[in-house]
């Protein structure tokens, strides 16, 4: 069974649609990139996943049920921003997620944390941008989930962070489970990808496999990308 | 830290190749055991599935065998490594005489320079 389903998903802001008629279809133990170019609607579906949008018309799915609390305790969710409390130190950010989640693996959180030197004595505050998405990022991945919701990892951050975090996904992901990363920085992400999926308008423009593209268009994911996305404007 | 790919070729058949290599030059000795395909992944950058491809393409080539819950080890059989080293090696000369014909020399004459090359050099 998909971990992840949408069946004629439109979801419409007043008289802008955001997204229109999707069908998409997701299984599980595989990584796969939602790529488009900004507004073409990835937040918006990502948002739908974890229930914090509902849909205008169709559905979403996850693990063949609606969005609710219960999807929620498989569903590890990294928001595009930020959303770490600023007066708590990283050691009450571990509790907070442990009470959340039944799944959260704190040796696992406290691990990293330590390799990257950010004391658990540390409050948010007193933490770089860098440090934040990076302690974000633990937090989410430190979760034994089915589903992992990745909007826009890499965005912002510099490169050698980058490589940390592309890192940390690869290295603690349930093999079992889906990821979902969303970006425009194709060339960064495409290595560790299984599939993509083009969103264009609203629309998928393409779901495919990396390996599939390279081997019947003799092209990486990011020269695609830019193909198409320039024909759209033609 | 994550390994150059090229773009025009999928990942995985670029990583046999590598592999492969590293298992003709005894980088990874016969008998020796490999490293676990998330290791693997997290040392090359990619993703841990197209790791699982290109074991399963060099297992099926006889090239690497699997011990049921330790991991991924290089056969002992000398032969199948020095089969993969000399096809290896004939890749390499036929895209040498290739290029030199793209360059205009006939196979005496890459030949010779090659001969001449090898005179040049200790």
């Amino acid at each position: 069974m998909p971990i992840l389903e949408c069946r004629g998903l439109t979801k419409n802001y007043g008289p802008v649609c955001a997204l229109d008629h999707i069908d998409l279809s997701i299984e599980p133990g595989r990584i796969v990139g939602l790529l488009g170019p900004n507004g073409s609607g990835k937040t918006t579906l990502i948002k739908l996943a974890n229930g914090l949008l509902q849909p205008t018309q169709g559905e979403i799915l996850i693990g063949g049920e609606a969005p609710a609390p219960k999807t929620r305790a498989i569903v590890s969710y990294l928001p595009e921003r930020i959303a770490l409390i600023d007066w708590m130190t990283a050691r009450q950010q571990l509790d907070f997620f442990q009470d959340f989640y039944a799944d959260f693996q704190r040796e696992a959180a406290e691990h990293m944390l330590a390799q990257l030197g950010i004391p658990l004595t540390q409050t948010v505050k007193q933490m770089s941008k860098g440090t934040r998405e990076k302690m974000q990022l633990i937090l989410v991945m430190s979760r034994k989930s089915q589903l992992y919701l990745l909007d826009e990892p890499i965005g912002g951050v510099d490169p050698a962070t980058r490589d940390y975090i592309l890192h940390t996904i690869i290295s603690n992901y349930n093999p079992e489970a889906a990821v979902v990363i969303s970006t425009h920085l194709i060339a960064d992400v495409e290595n560790i990808l299984d599939d993509v999926i083009f969103l264009n308008r609203g629309k998928i423009a393409l779901h495919s496999s990396v390996d599939e593209i390279r081997e019947t268009r003799g092209m990486s994911v990011d020269a695609l990308f830019r193909e198409v996305f320039k024909c759209w404007e033609n | 830290m994550a390994w150059d790919f090229r773009d025009d070729l999928p990942i995985y058949s670029q990583l046999v190749d590598r592999l492969k290599r590293a298992v003709a030059a005894g980088k990874y000795p016969p008998g020796g055991k490999l490293p676990s395909v998330r290791e693997l992944a997290a040392d090359a950058g990619i993703n841990p599935n197209t790791v699982q491809r290109a074991f399963g393409e060099l297992e099926r080539d006889g090239l690497i065998f699997t011990q049921r819950a330790s991991g991924k080890y290089v056969t002992e059989s000398a032969e199948r490594i020095d089969e993969a080293k000399k096809q290896l090696a004939e890749s390499e000369v036929h895209h040498f005489i290739i290029s030199m014909r793209a360059l205009g020399y006939e196979r005496g004459q890459a030949l010779q320079m090659l001969e001449e090359s090898r005179e040049g050099e200790s």
